[in-house]
C-alpha cells in the first residue's frame, strides 16, 4: 500500500446553495508526481483541492489515498497524509508566533514535545525560515508568510502536498525561491494555479478543469502548447513556451 | 487614530511571549491568584474606598516585574471605562446622604459608592489584562482548563480572542474602502452604515470559516495544546501563598487607614 498515490473516482459535488462545482472528475496521481491543476476562475480547482483532504465530501464518487477510500473514519489519516497549503497565508497562520503556528499540527497529532520541536525545526530549516521562529506571523512579508505556511504543513510530514495558488501575491524573487523549493520536494505535489509559467517549471503533468469538468489531462508541454484547447477553456499558451524554441 | 492602532493588534501576544520571572510562573497559579484578587476586591462594602488602595500593589507589581508597559494597560482601561462609569454615574443623584468629609466638604454616599465602583473597575480589569499580558492567551486558556474550567469554555475564550483580530482586520479593510470613495465626507448615512456592519459580519464569518478549515486540516479536534505544559514548583506555591496572604491581610485590616492614622498620629 502506498500513501503517495491519490485517486479521484468520478467525483461530483454541489454546494448547498445549488451551485454544481464538480461533475464526474476522475484522475490518478502517482508517487512523486508533480501535477498542475489549471482552469479559469470558478472552474472548480479550490473545491477539488478541499476534497483531497476530506474537508468536503463528494455527493457522488470517491477519493482514495493509496488503497484507502476517504471516509469519515479515515479522514484523520487523510489529513496526516495530504498537507493542504491555502491560497491566503493569513488564513493558515493563526497562532501568536511562527514557532507555535508550525507546532500546531504536530501537537494535535499528540507527538512528544521533543519530536514536536524536532519537526518544527526541520520544517522551518527546509523553507529557510528558521530565523523567524519567534516572530508574530502577521508581521512577516507575503513571501515569508507563504514559506511559513508551507512549513506548517511540512511539520506534519505529509506524503502528498496540495497547494492552492502558491505563487499569488509574491514578488519575483520570492516566487523564484518558491519555485526552487517546490522543485526540490520529493512529495507527490498537486498545485492549483493560474501561474502557467510555474506549472511549466514545476509540473510534468497538467489537469485542465472547466465548469467543474475535467477537460484535459496529460503532459504539461503538450497541453499548454495546444492553443485552441487553452483558448477554448479561458486560458492561454504561456509565454515561456512561445519562446522556448527557435523562431 | 485608526481602530487598528487603538486596539494595538498583536501587542498582547508579543507581551505574552516575553521572558520574566512573572512570565515563567505557572499559568494556573497566576490565574488562581488573580481570581482570588478579584473576589477579594469585590467583597468589600459598596462605600469602601480607602481599604481598596493597598490592592493596587498587585497589578503594579506584576506590571513592574513582568515589564508590561503601564501605558498599554492604561489605554485598554480607558477603552473599557465608559461601561464601568455608566454603571455608577447615577449614584451621586440617587444617594445624596453625606457620609464623610474631605476637608470642609461633605461627601455623599453616592459619590463614595461611585468612586468605589471606579476603583474596583481599575483594579480588577488592570489585574486581568496584566494576567493575559504576562501569560499569553493560549497558555492562560490551557492553564484554566487544567484547573477545571470546562474545555468548551477554554476553547471559546481562545477563539473569541483570536477572531477579534479577524474582525478588526476585516473592519480596517472595509473602512479603507469606504474612505477611498467617500470624497472627504466623514459621516456615513444610516443605510451605508447598516450595509457595512452586515458585510463585516458576513466577511468575518467567511474568513473565520477558512481559518477553521486550516485548523481542521492540521488536526484540530476541539482542544488547544501547548508545548511543555509547566509543572508547579515552589516558586509558584510561594507566589500564590504570598499574595493570597496579602489579600487576606488587606481585607481584614484597612492598611491605608492604619497608615494614615500612624503618620498623622491619630488614635489607633
Amino acid at each position: 500500500m502506498s500513501h503517495y498515490v491519490i485517486e479521484a473516482r468520478d467525483i461530483s459535488f454541489t454546494y448547498p446553495g445549488g451551485m454544481e462545482a464538480l461533475r464526474g472528475v476522475s484522475f490518478r496521481i502517482g508517487h512523486g508526481e508533480a501535477v498542475g491543476i489549471i482552469g479559469c476562475n470558478g472552474a472548480g480547482k479550490s473545491t477539488l483541492l478541499l476534497h483531497l483532504n476530506g474537508y468536503l465530501t463528494p455527493n457522488h464518487g470517491e477519493v482514495r489515498i493509496g488503497d484507502v477510500p476517504l471516509t469519515r473514519q479515515t479522514v484523520v489519516m487523510a489529513r496526516r497524509t495530504v498537507g493542504l497549503v491555502f491560497q491566503d497565508s493569513d488564513d493558515q497562520l493563526f497562532m501568536a508566533s511562527v514557532f507555535e503556528d508550525v507546532a500546531f499540527g504536530p501537537l494535535n497529532l499528540g507527538l512528544a514535545d521533543d519530536e514536536v520541536e524536532r519537526r518544527v525545526k526541520a520544517a522551518l530549516d527546509r523553507v529557510g525560515m528558521a530565523h523567524l521562529r519567534d516572530r508574530p506571523p502577521h508581521r512577516l512579508s507575503a513571501g515569508e508568510k507563504r514559506a511559513v505556511a508551507i512549513a506548517t504543513v511540512l511539520a506534519l510530514e505529509p506524503d502528498i502536498l496540495v497547494m492552492d495558488e502558491p505563487s499569488s501575491n509574491l514578488d519575483p524573487r520570492a516566487r523564484r525561491r518558491l519555485i526552487e523549493l517546490l522543485r526540490s520536494f520529493e512529495h507527490t505535489r498537486i498545485i492549483a494555479t493560474h501561474d502557467l509559467e510555474l506549472v511549466v517549471e514545476v509540473c510534468a503533468r497538467v489537469i485542465v478543469l472547466d465548469g467543474g469538468t475535467l477537460v484535459a489531462d496529460g503532459p504539461t508541454r503538450d497541453i499548454l502548447n495546444d492553443e485552441p484547447l487553452m483558448i477554448a477553456h479561458g486560458l492561454e499558451r504561456p509565454h515561456i513556451l512561445r519562446h522556448s524554441h527557435p523562431h | 487614530m485608526s481602530f487598528g492602532r487603538y486596539i494595538e493588534v498583536g501587542k498582547m501576544d508579543e507581551l505574552g511571549r516575553m521572558d520574566s520571572p512573572v512570565h515563567r510562573l505557572d499559568a494556573r497559579v497566576k490565574a488562581l491568584t488573580t481570581i482570588a484578587f478579584i473576589v477579594t476586591v469585590m467583597s468589600f462594602s459598596r462605600y469602601e474606598v480607602s481599604a481598596l488602595m493597598p490592592f493596587f500593589i498587585y497589578p503594579i507589581t506584576l506590571m513592574a516585574v513582568g515589564r508590561i508597559p503601564p501605558g498599554f494597560i492604561l489605554r485598554k482601561l480607558l477603552i473599557a471605562s465608559p461601561f464601568a462609569l455608566a454603571v455608577g454615574i447615577c449614584n451621586p443623584y440617587l444617594d445624596p446622604q453625606v457620609m464623610g468629609s474631605l476637608g470642609s466638604h461633605g461627601i455623599s454616599g453616592g459619590w463614595l459608592s461611585f468612586t468605589s465602583i471606579a476603583v474596583r473597575f481599575f483594579l480588577t480589569v488592570s489585574a486581568a489584562l496584566t494576567l493575559v499580558a504576562c501569560t499569553g492567551i493560549h497558555r492562560l486558556c490551557a492553564g484554566l482548563e487544567r484547573v477545571g474550567l470546562p474545555r468548551v469554555f477554554a476553547v471559546q475564550l481562545c477563539l473569541l480572542y483570536r477572531y477579534l483580530f479577524v474582525i478588526a482586520d476585516e473592519g480596517l479593510r472595509m473602512r479603507r474602502g469606504v474612505e477611498m470613495r467617500s470624497m472627504g465626507r466623514r459621516s456615513l448615512s444610516f443605510a451605508t452604515y447598516v450595509s457595512l456592519v452586515g458585510h463585516l459580519l458576513l466577511r468575518a464569518m467567511v474568513r473565520a470559516q477558512r481559518i477553521y478549515q486550516a485548523m481542521v486540516s492540521r488536526g484540530f479536534s476541539g482542544q488547544f495544546r501547548v508545548l511543555r505544559p509547566t509543572a508547579v514548583c515552589w516558586k509558584d506555591v510561594a507566589f500564590l501563598a504570598g499574595w493570597v496572604g496579602f489579600f487576606a491581610a488587606a481585607r481584614t485590616w484597612n492598611m491605608a487607614g492604619e497608615l494614615g492614622r500612624f503618620l498623622t498620629g491619630g488614635g489607633a
